[in-house]
Formats: structure tokens, sequence, C-alpha cells
């Protein structure tokens, strides 16, 4: 089913295929499991992302502080990722350049099979999401395991991430039993759904990868240019294992994530736990700069539309993004919808005006996610970068491509709404209709594409008398 | 003190009750109201549909239309968050430098009725009275872009009678949001099915909001519903009397 988690099939679902949004979410809206738990997460991250935000005096100079670094560091990209390029390989780091998945593909792979392994551990990472990096090791031979709770869930549940921060928060605990039962080699028999026994299972199933494991891939959240420093939070410590114990690690990064120097990171130290977890800190912060002695280390840098993003005006604050969720928590519709239905890595308002901008328009989901919003404003408002997402997608419907008809329906309207008699005509027009199709007070059903409002809603009965024919009397 | 009505042509054509209500409350607050016949359509649905280009001259038509009045009232906390917020952006996506100017300069004359009521005519009890009992919803327009804060509120608990409830999740999107309800029409009935679970759990026979736009929304559910709650745009409800 399209746009739905699937927990039957193993393999990896494709995003070749992707219906639009409406379709995708029509399925959603009638998946009561999703919806609860989606619901339950959403507003408990919610209440609690307020308290956190609620705290601190200054958080509107802390989020505009945010905001104008990276709006600065995004205007002179060029300047700091050579500087951040010139610091990790003073380190000891090798720092290679991709243009977009493909390449970061092939960089990844190359330097993975260099070393002759074929399984490797993974830090949670939105980049190699984005990417699809495993699929593409998986093509080359080489097993990536997903190490973060969620993404392990995701994984072997054969899956896909439906949030940024909790990829697997579309299923529910008794759902987490099931794909451990099923996936995991060595599960204990009397596994319960009791998230201690969960994560216990887990930990047990992970301790080996990271023990056996020669090489890791992570992401980073930042990385600091003045000394070619790449920062990971977490919650759970998985990544820690990941960046210490390989001989090998190898991060991939989009470009967007530098940061000019350290001063810069604490703001956003601040910023993201508060917005994404709600906690005041993140139990785990690893930074390291260039390569640890015995390590070899590698730096991928993704541009994959990035660069394209940046050059439009309007659009470009998406690349301010630290991928905190705040605005899939606050989003009513990706409440509703959830985040397959977004189709990609990015699900809910980011998701919304990143990936068509990443990508490109052309497919049905791209193309309708500038429409997959009510433009409420509740996303920009927990925003800890200040994007106005509503702007960039009104911005981004203007440079859609609209179909014939429903362009042909907006130029007529626009040509009525231009002329008052125009305007008067079209009531008195609504007006007779109302009088066939009304009765007692509404409109049960309307023809074409209107009955997308009666399907599910009464509609009001046009006047008799407009304002304007009453003020006209009067 | 004299006032242009920007009616709204959803209003004009939906709701002329809501349009009718605006000139009884200012009438009877001594004021005079003036309707300027050549308007027509702010051009927020164009705008929010990603249709720039039809929407310019509609922006240019209201400018034209208004720029002799020093006071406009609109009953529609979007079409005047559009005015206000997205007329100046319009005229310069349509390459249209002077009319960026004017839009710029008569934006702050354009009020949203609580924010006429509050801040420029400086009252909250506009005697009114409405012996039911009533919820409000803040619409996202009222509450996000123009930032209307508690003045509806202030001047509903001031209307004698009323039995004012609160609404549970008050500031959570109604699920209409324009072209949204049929572009999306699964999600948007999601949404107002949620909202409307919410009104009925208040025990109000009446949900209020500055915008008929979103009350065409909820109403429709409501009816469609049979639950016996009606929907009415707050200016009807300060302009009731005894």
């Amino acid at each position: 089913m399209p746009g739905h988690h699937d927990t039957a099939g193993a393999a990896m679902p494709t995003y070749v295929g992707m219906p639009a949004f409406p379709d995708a979410a029509r399925a959603a809206v009638r998946d009561t499991q999703l919806r609860r738990n989606l619901a339950h997460a959403t507003t408990t991250i919610r209440a609690k992302r307020v308290t956190a935000v609620g705290e601190l005096a200054d958080w509107a100079e802390l989020r505009e502080t945010g905001k104008q670094i990276k709006d600065h560091t995004i205007e002179h990209l060029g300047h700091y990722l050579r500087l951040l390029e010139e610091q990790v390989t003073a380190r000891g780091g090798t720092v290679h350049w991709a243009r977009d998945a493909a390449e970061a593909n092939q960089v990844v792979t190359d330097l993975i099979k260099a070393t002759g392994e074929t399984e490797v551990v993974k830090v949670k990472s939105m980049a190699t999401q984005e990417i699809g990096l495993n699929e593409a090791l998986d093509a080359a031979g080489i097993h990536a395991y997903e190490t973060d709770l969620a993404e392990l869930i995701v994984q072997l549940g054969g899956d896909r991430p439906s949030h940024i921060l909790v990829p697997a928060i579309h299923r529910n605990r008794a759902e987490i039993r099931e794909i451990f039962r099923r996936e995991m080699p060595g599960v204990p028999d009397d596994l319960t759904d009791d998230p201690a026994r969960l994560a216990a299972a887990a930990r047990e199933h992970l301790r080996e990868r990271f023990l056996a494991a020669k090489v890791a891939v992570s992401g980073a959240n930042f990385a600091v240019a003045e000394t070619g420093s790449l920062v990971v939070v977490e919650s759970e410590g998985n990544g820690r294992m990941c960046l210490t114990l390989p001989e090998t690690l190898i991060s991939v990064m989009g470009i967007e994530k530098v940061l000019p120097t350290w001063r810069d990171l604490e703001v956003f130290l601040q910023l993201l736990p508060r917005s994404s977890t709600a906690e005041r800190m993140n139990p785990y912060t690893s930074v390291w700069s260039g390569a640890t002695e015995g390590q070899t280390f590698h730096l991928v840098l993704v541009d994959n539309g990035r660069t394209a993003t940046r050059d439009d005006e309007v659009g470009r604050q998406a690349l301010r993004c630290i991928r905190c969720s705040a605005c899939l928590n606050v989003c009513p519709v990706y409440q509703r919808a959830g985040g397959h239905a977004y189709g990609s890595p990015y699900p809910g308002p980011i998701g919304a005006i990143l990936s068509p901008q990443l990508r490109g328009a052309g497919s049905p989901v791209d193309d309708s996610l500038p429409y997959a919003s009510t433009l409420c404003g509740a996303c920009f408002e927990a925003c800890p970068v200040a994007i106005d997402i509503p702007e960039v997608l009104v911005h981004l419907r203007s440079r859609a491509v609209h179909g014939r008809t429903e362009r042909a329906a907006m130029r007529f309207a626009a040509w009525t709404l231009r002329s008052p008699t125009r305007l008067a005509f079209g009531q008195r027009l609504a007006g007779t209709a109302g009088r066939v199709l009304g009765r007692r007070g509404f409109i049960g059903r309307l023809p074409g594409p209107m009955a997308r409002w009666t399907d599910t809603r009464d509609a009001p009965v046009p006047a008799t008398e407009t304002f304007r024919d009453w003020w006209n009397r009067r | 003190m004299r006032i242009a009505l920007f009616v709204t042509c959803f209003n004009d054509t939906l709701y002329p009750g809501t349009g009718k209500a605006v000139v009884t409350l200012l009438e009877r607050l001594g004021h005079e109201v003036v309707f300027p016949a050549e308007q027509t359509c702010c051009g927020q649905m164009h705008y929010n549909t990603g249709y720039d280009r039809e929407c310019g001259p509609l922006v240019k038509d209201f400018v034209k239309t208004f720029q002799p009045f020093d006071a406009i009232v609109v009953p529609s906390a979007s079409c005047a968050g559009m005015i206000r917020e997205n007329h100046v952006r319009v005229a310069r996506t349509v390459g249209d430098r002077g009319l960026a100017e004017e839009a710029d300069r008569l934006g702050p004359r354009v009020h949203e009725l609580t924010e006429l009521l509050v801040d420029v005519l400086g009252v909250e009890d506009v005697g009114a009275y409405f012996p039911h009992r009533v919820t409000y919803h803040p619409t996202c327009h009222s509450l996000r872009a123009l930032g209307v804060g508690d003045r509806p509120l202030r001047l509903l608990r001031a209307v004698r009678g009323i039995d004012l409830v609160e609404l549970p999740d008050a500031a959570e999107c109604c699920g209409f949001g324009g072209t949204f309800a049929l572009k999306n029409p699964d999600v948007s009935a999601a949404m107002g099915a949620d909202k409307v679970a919410r009104i009925r759990q208040t025990g109000a026979e009446v949900v209020c909001a500055a915008d008929n736009s979103c009350l065409a929304h909820l109403g429709g559910l409501l009816s469609r519903l049979r639950t016996g709650v009606r929907t009415l745009h707050l200016a009807e409800i300060l302009a009731a009397t005894e």
C-alpha cells in the first residue's frame, strides 16, 4: 500500500512510484494504529518542548542569533567549507567532495571496499538516509548495521523512517516486540513489550556489532570550521561507540552543517536539544577533530541540491534547518498523515520545503508537497532557527506547475473577481444554484471537484441577497 | 469616525449577515460606515495557491479602491493578514514597484474587526447581548499571522448574557487551509473532526471565530453530523442586542 508502513515485506521499500501526498495521506488517516501512535507521541513531546523552551528567558534572542549565524555561514559557504577542509586535513583527516547522492555513495563504497570489510556500523544520520547509502552499500555487498534504536527498528522491520528524530514514531511497543522477535537473531523467547526489556534486547544485539566492526559511518550535526571539528549529539550513546571503537570512521555531512566557530556552536547546543528532545542538554555530545591516533578519518561533504537551494533567495532559508523535528511535532497535517506520506526521509513541514528543493520538482510527491499544509504557521512559531516555512511553501507553490483545469479555473476566478459587475453576476448565478441545490440551509452534495468538499462536509448556501445588494437597497 | 468596509468576496457571497453585523455594530458605536462599490477580493486564494500573476491585478484593484480611506475594517483575519503581510510581496513579485510602495503605505490603515474595535476605537464593551453558550476558535491567521491575541476574547467577555467557554487545544488548526480543503480533503476532514470533538466537549451551542472561511469548514462538519452546534462570525455576536 503506497505511503503506508508495510509490515510484511523485508525488502527496503523504495521511493520509486511514490504517490502524491493526498493519495498517500488518504491511506494514513484511515490507519487507526498509526493515528493513535502519532497523536500520542507528538502531543507528549509538544508539551515538553514548550516547557523546555520556556525555561530560557533569552530564547527569542538565541533563536534570532541561530538564524543569523546560519544565514551568514550559508552566504559565505565556500569560505567556511575551505577552512573546514584545511583544518580537517591538518589534523590527519581526508576530505572528499560529492556533488550528488550517487557521487557520495560511490565515495563511501570505495572507502569501505579499500578496508576489505563487508560490514559497517552506523550512527543515526539524516544525510545518509537522504542519499540512500544503505541501499547503495547493499548493492555493493556491504551490510550497514543501524545502531540507533529507532533506526534499528526501522531497518529490521524493512520499513522507512517516518520522523527525523524518532524514525520509528509510527510504531508502538507491541509492534516493536513483533519486529524484534521476527528479525533479531537470538532474541529471548519470553521478550515482552516492556520498553526496558526491548532496549535490553537491542543492546545485546548491538554490542556484538560494535565489538566486531572495523568501519563506522556517521553523519554530523555540526562541523566547526575553525578547528575542523565534527559534532554528533545523541541520546543513546550508540553513536559514541561507533565513533570511537572502529579503526575507520567515515562521516557524511551536508555542506550546510558547517559553523564558523565554537562560539557559534554554543548557540546551537542550546537550541537543538530543547527543540528536539525537549531536554536542557542531550546525554551525549561527541566532538572529534581530524583523525584520532590509530584511526583513519574521512569526511564526505555532500551538496546534493544544496547549492541550487542556496541560489533561491526565499527557499534558501530551508538550509538553516538543524533537523530538530520541532516543526513535525507541532504540525497538525504531519500528525494525521504520518511521515511516510511525504515520500522522503525529511517528513513534515521542513520536508515539504526541503525535499522539492533538494530533489527538484517533477515527481508526483514532490510536486504535491508544497500543498501539504494549511499554512497554519505552527511550524514557523516552533522553528528554533526561524525558518518561515509557510512563506517558502507559498513561494514553492508559485513555482509549481499547475494542472490545466485548475489553471483555467483560477484564471477565470481572477477574471471574475477583477470586476464588481462580473462578480455580482457570478454571485447571482451562485445564488440560483444555491436555491436549486440547497435544502434546510445547507448543500449536501456538490458536483465535480467540489465534491471533495461535500464528501465530508455540508456546504453553505450562497445568499439570495448578497451584502452588496443589501447595501444598495438600504 | 469614517470607516471603509472591505466585506471580502467570501462574506459578500456566502455570509452577508457578517457584513450587515459590522455595519450595525459600528453605526451603533457612533461611526460612519462606507462601502466602496468597486471592491471585490484581496487575492488571498490566488496568492496562497501559487497564482501570483493572477493575484497582481487584484492587489492593484484593492489598493486603488481603498487608498482614499484612513481606516479600513475587514471582518476576516485571513484577508486582513493577506492585505497587510502579502500585498507588498505580490506587488514586488509582479515587478510593480509603485504598487508595492502604495500597498506598504495602505497596510497599516487596514484593520481586522477586533483590532479596529480595541486598538483604534478603544472599546471592549460594545453593548452587546447574547444569552448563549459560546466557544471561540482562534483561527490560525488571526493568531499567528496577525497576532490579534486576546482582543476577540476581551470583546466577547464584555457581552452581556454570554456563557463563554474555553475551547481545549484552541490554537490548533481546524484543517480548512483554503484550497487545502479541496487538495487534501482527507487530512482536512481528519483535522476538522478533531476540532469538532473539542467543540462538542465544551457543550457550546455556538462556535465563533474571526474568519467565516474556517467556520464554513467547521460548520459544514457540524451540520453534516447533525450536532446542533452552529457557527457564527464574532461580529454577529457583537452586533446582537436585547
